[in-house]
């Protein structure tokens, strides 16, 4: 959006249409008259066409309006911040996370944990994770520290649960390997900005 | 303790136009340190020698550029640590450090405490203008415990260094790393320093210096402590933990009497179970050095303990028709002065043979000398210069002692002198002007008459003592105790060239020595005429507390009770005995170092169940808390009145330790003693054993720990191990052990070693007070 139209400063400049508005009634005869006027008016039954032809279109013909939470539900901001989305590298299928901990470092509601061991690849593996969610506040700072685009906020907003340990381990959050071509790249906070090329100074390299 | 500064010596140097005091003698970058000014520095480690790796130390002196580690202080001198110059060189040589360091800072075991990382930063290096073709390189497993990352080794070399300089088993060096030559038109266009530097680095790599893929070494792990980067790191620890979740907690270490100042580091130990665990331990590296036991014996704790309220009125009813209470060396002071107070009350025997000669022989020593304790302590033993180590086997016993001999050699220029009766392969190799003695066991006074005819200001000697040495012929004492007295002679004025401080460390083996009241005596003598300081190694862990605190008796009868000790009840830390006792680094308390210090330690794992100030609550009268007994430790002994709250825990950037506090020790003007006369032929013939420990083994706690693995058994030489076979039994006089033959490459000779660490063998019965014995060896 153009922020063009807030920085014009010089008021009464601007293109204002004036309505044909009648006058303000004086006298209490005038009311009288204005009251009969509008009441009298077939208006009436245009509003009440529109009802009736909007109910015939949602009931016979399907182009129903309302959305029939929890049924439907309307897409969110790609920036809203609900339970986390643990993601894989869309090559390998593997999980980005890399176990540095920082998301576990930075949670200010503490309620990341995770364990790490090395595995038979001599590599860092995490072999626990898991989000306390009676406790995280959204706040967003894993997803925002989180050096691989590994840990994002999702899009599962209802956060009620009979058990709160439904939703706080690892593979409850990670991408099913079957649902890998849906998953969907973070755009909130942490991810990527669309010109990062620029603002990175390359290393050279000498082959 | 600091030496104490006079003004003789005591510089002024001004730094940045700051005027501060600086000893003489001392590199320019610690007394910057010592004034808490900033001077860049990865290669140098305080106590070890420069090494001049990494060159960020690079300052102005009196306008001329020198490298602040290895240019001494002058008096009047005037020291920039910027110049536009020099911020230019060492942004370079941080892009140099940069070039191909792999981006793997996220799963790095540093994680943060990174000082490539940190210097990075420091010289806001935020691009790159340097690139070279990576060489290949390999991570491997050095050892039991160390792992190296080739790939992130920034070659400081300061691994290689700690190993030389301090530990002494010069393990690691650098070796040729196969990368490209560095571009000729660099040469004018960078820094010339940031250059240098880089050339060096293209050229090496660290490596085991034996050759090998892995380390002969004792597994001590310093090198993984000194590193700056995340190269070196423990096989246990590496990926499990990210350092800043870890919480430290100062504590001492349970297992050799050196008290090394260290950090327990623990975090919960799983997401299901949040008991606390203690991840790994971190030191100092650069005021103290760790040995194996101190780094990896940590987890010895006793889990899981509740309140059994039945086994500990089984308890007070055992201490209350106990006869004697048998315990040994790994109790703190204030568990030391409750026992103390027990048999103060209910007169109860105290049993302690891991102790009780040693206190016997401390008492010879002050009765002989006039001083309460020995006047020198392993920080000033670091400060002299020629050093002679008798009766005891440096490598095993005394760490502390080890590095402290090491370190003489390879920074005082010094020479050292080793007496003893087991051969040890390493000692010799710590510098070149150390002389080892291999003596047959028994003629330990022979060695201090020898030392007293090299040493001694002859016009001090008593007449009687005087003419006795003199009566050896040329050289006969040294042939006598396995030296060659010529080539001995011809290269002993060269190692006492320019010496002024002498150093004499006594072992355990004097202590339970038939002859241990001459052998203090001429300890006392050498000290008086000779000029030679005394230090003397504790047995074990808190042995000079329980030495000064208890009242310890000869023998144990009747009913026993032992505390981490065999007895007909037992109280114990280990999780095996009839009531549950915190382990060391379950307690708060102090502890009475080798160096006469009285140390504070700090709980690092919680404990659920009794501890020895409940039964003392319920059998005399206790006060609230163990530590409200610190203030009452015996002030006639040295130790002052001091709460355990106002007790200090810390180094300051001098390397001065302010850990608790010194004990007094006391002097008295006495005459010197008079000697016996040694007899030649008390040697003892045969088979010989000695009760001695594997390196990084003391007891039982530290066998409990899952890193320490060197077994229980016979340690012979190579050879000697090769005669006895696989499984022996060894016939003492008043008993005989089944063990294993254990080969310890680096012993030397045909006396075999026998360990004493687990208290359920009951080593210490089989030998009596002496540390070696005639015994029958039969293959199994």
């Amino acid at each position: 959006m153009s922020l063009e139209q807030f920085k014009n400063r010089n008021v009464g400049t601007q293109n204002y249409v004036k309505l044909d508005l009648d006058h303000t009634p004086t006298s209490g005869w005038c009311q009288f008259k204005q009251v009969v006027k509008r009441t009298f008016k077939p208006e009436l039954f245009v509003g009440l066409w529109v009802t009736l032809r909007e109910m015939i279109n949602a009931l016979f013909r399907g182009k129903m309006h309302t959305t029939q939470y929890p049924f439907e539900k309307l897409p969110i901001s790609p920036r809203y911040r609900a339970i986390h989305d643990m993601l894989r590298l869309l090559e390998s299928g593997h999980y980005r996370c890399i176990g540095c901990g920082l998301c576990e470092k930075i949670c200010i509601a503490n309620c990341i944990t995770m364990e790490t061991r090395y595995d038979e690849n001599q590599r860092k593996e995490v072999s626990e994770y898991t989000i306390n969610f009676g406790r995280c506040i959204f706040c967003g700072y894993c997803a925002e520290v989180c050096p691989e685009l590994a840990i994002v906020h999702g899009q599962r907003y209802e956060t009620a649960s009979e058990q709160r340990a439904s939703f706080s381990l690892f593979e409850d959050m990670l991408t099913p390997i079957d649902q890998l071509n849906l998953q969907q790249e973070y755009q909130g906070f942490g991810a990527v900005s669309p010109n990062a090329d620029e603002n990175i100074k390359k290393t050279p390299l000498a082959y | 303790m600091s030496e104490v500064q006079t003004v003789d010596n005591m510089v002024t140097i001004s730094i940045d136009g700051v005027e501060y005091k600086a000893k003489e003698g001392e590199y320019i970058l610690n007394a910057a340190r010592a004034n808490d000014v900033f001077i860049p520095a990865i290669c140098y480690l305080t106590r070890c020698s420069p090494t001049l790796a990494c060159r960020l130390c690079l300052v102005e002196a009196d306008g001329k550029q020198v490298y602040a580690c290895n240019t001494k202080v002058k008096d009047g001198m005037s020291v920039t640590v910027d110049t536009p110059n020099i911020l230019e060189e060492r942004r370079a040589m941080m892009e140099v450090y940069d070039v191909n360091h792999p981006l793997q800072c996220g799963v790095c075991d540093q994680s943060g405490e990174c000082e490539l990382q940190n210097y990075t930063l420091e010289m806001q290096v935020d691009s790159q203008t340097y690139a070279i073709k990576d060489t290949e390189r390999h991570t491997a497993n050095w050892s039991s415990v160390l792992h190296y990352d080739a790939g992130l080794c920034i070659v400081c070399e300061r691994c290689t260094t700690v190993c030389k300089d301090m530990i002494g088993d010069s393990a690691l060096k650098t070796t040729k790393r196969g990368g490209d030559k560095l571009d000729k038109s660099l040469k004018d266009s960078m820094p010339k320093d940031a250059y240098a530097m880089w050339n060096k680095l293209q050229k090496s790599i660290i490596a085991p210096s034996n050759g090998t893929g892995s380390t002969d070494c004792s597994d001590c792990g310093e090198c993984i402590a000194v590193c700056p980067v995340g190269a070196l790191v423990s096989r246990d620890f590496q990926y499990t933990t990210n350092a800043w979740d870890l919480k430290r907690i100062p504590a001492v270490s349970a297992h050799s009497s050196d008290g090394f100042a260290i950090y327990y580091e623990t975090k919960p130990r799983s997401i299901s179970d949040r008991r606390e665990k203690i991840f790994r331990v971190t030191n100092e590296w650069n005021f103290v050095s760790l040995d194996g036991s101190a780094r990896f014996g940590y987890d010895f704790e006793n889990e899981d303990v509740t309140k059994d309220e039945k086994a500990f009125a089984n308890a007070v009813e055992a201490l209350k028709k106990a006869e004697t209470i048998r315990f040994n060396s790994v109790i703190s002071n204030e568990e030391a002065l409750m026992l103390q107070t027990l048999k103060e009350k209910l007169g109860v025997k105290l049993y302690n043979p891991e102790v009780r000669p040693f206190q016997k022989f401390l008492k010879l020593y002050s009765e002989a000398s006039g001083k309460s304790l020995y006047n020198s302590d392993s920080t000033k033993a670091m400060k002299c210069d020629f050093v002679v180590s008798v009766g005891g086997a440096l490598r095993n016993d005394s760490p502390g002692l080890k590095y402290a001999f090491n370190n003489i050699q390879k920074m005082n220029k010094g020479a050292g002198l080793y007496f003893h009766p087991v051969g040890d392969k390493l000692i010799p190799t710590f510098g070149k002007n150390v002389e080892m003695f291999i003596h047959k066991a028994g003629l330990e006074e022979a060695s201090l008459y020898l030392l007293l005819d090299l040493f001694a200001d002859k016009s001090k000697l008593p007449a009687d003592v005087k003419d006795y040495i003199e009566s050896f012929e040329n050289g006969k004492l040294i042939d006598m105790l396995g030296g060659d007295s010529e080539k001995f002679m011809a290269g002993f004025d060269k190692m006492m060239k320019k010496k002024e401080k002498f150093v004499l460390m006594v072992g355990e083996d004097y202590y339970g020595h038939p002859k241990a009241e001459n052998l203090a005596k001429l300890i006392v003598l050498l000290e008086e005429t000779a000029g030679f300081e005394v230090v003397m190694n504790p047995p074990k862990s808190n042995a000079l507390g329980v030495a000064l605190i208890c009242d310890l008796d000869d023998e144990a009868t009747g009913y026993t009770v032992g505390y981490n000790e065999n007895g007909d009840f037992r109280l114990s830390a280990l999780g095996d005995g009839d009531l549950d006792l915190p382990a060391f680094n379950q307690q708060e308390g102090t502890v009475t170092t080798l160096s006469k210090r009285v140390v504070p330690t700090n709980v690092a794992i919680d404990y659920g169940g009794y501890v020895l100030n409940d039964l003392m609550a319920e059998l005399v009268d206790a006060p609230r808390l163990t530590i409200d007994w610190t203030p009452y430790l015996p002030t006639d002994k040295g130790y002052k009145s001091v709460a355990f709250d106002d007790l200090a825990n810390s180094f300051d950037n001098a390397g001065n330790d302010n850990r608790g506090y010194l004990l007094d020790v006391t002097t008295k003007e006495v005459e010197l003693p008079s000697v016996e006369k040694f007899d030649e032929n008390a040697t003892l013939e045969g088979d010989i054993v000695y009760r001695c420990n594997p390196p990084r083994q003391f007891s039982d706690f530290s066998d409990k720990a899952h890193q320490i693995f060197e077994a229980f058994g016979l340690y012979a030489s190579e050879e000697r191990a090769k005669e006895l076979g696989s499984k022996v039994e060894v016939v003492f006089e008043n008993g005989s052990i089944e063990v294993d033959v254990v080969v310890d490459k680096k012993m030397e000779g045909n006396i075999v070693a026998l360990s004493d660490f687990k208290s359920a063998q009951n080593v210490y019965e089989l030998f009596g007070e002496s540390r070696y014995a005639t015994v029958t060896i039969r293959e199994v």
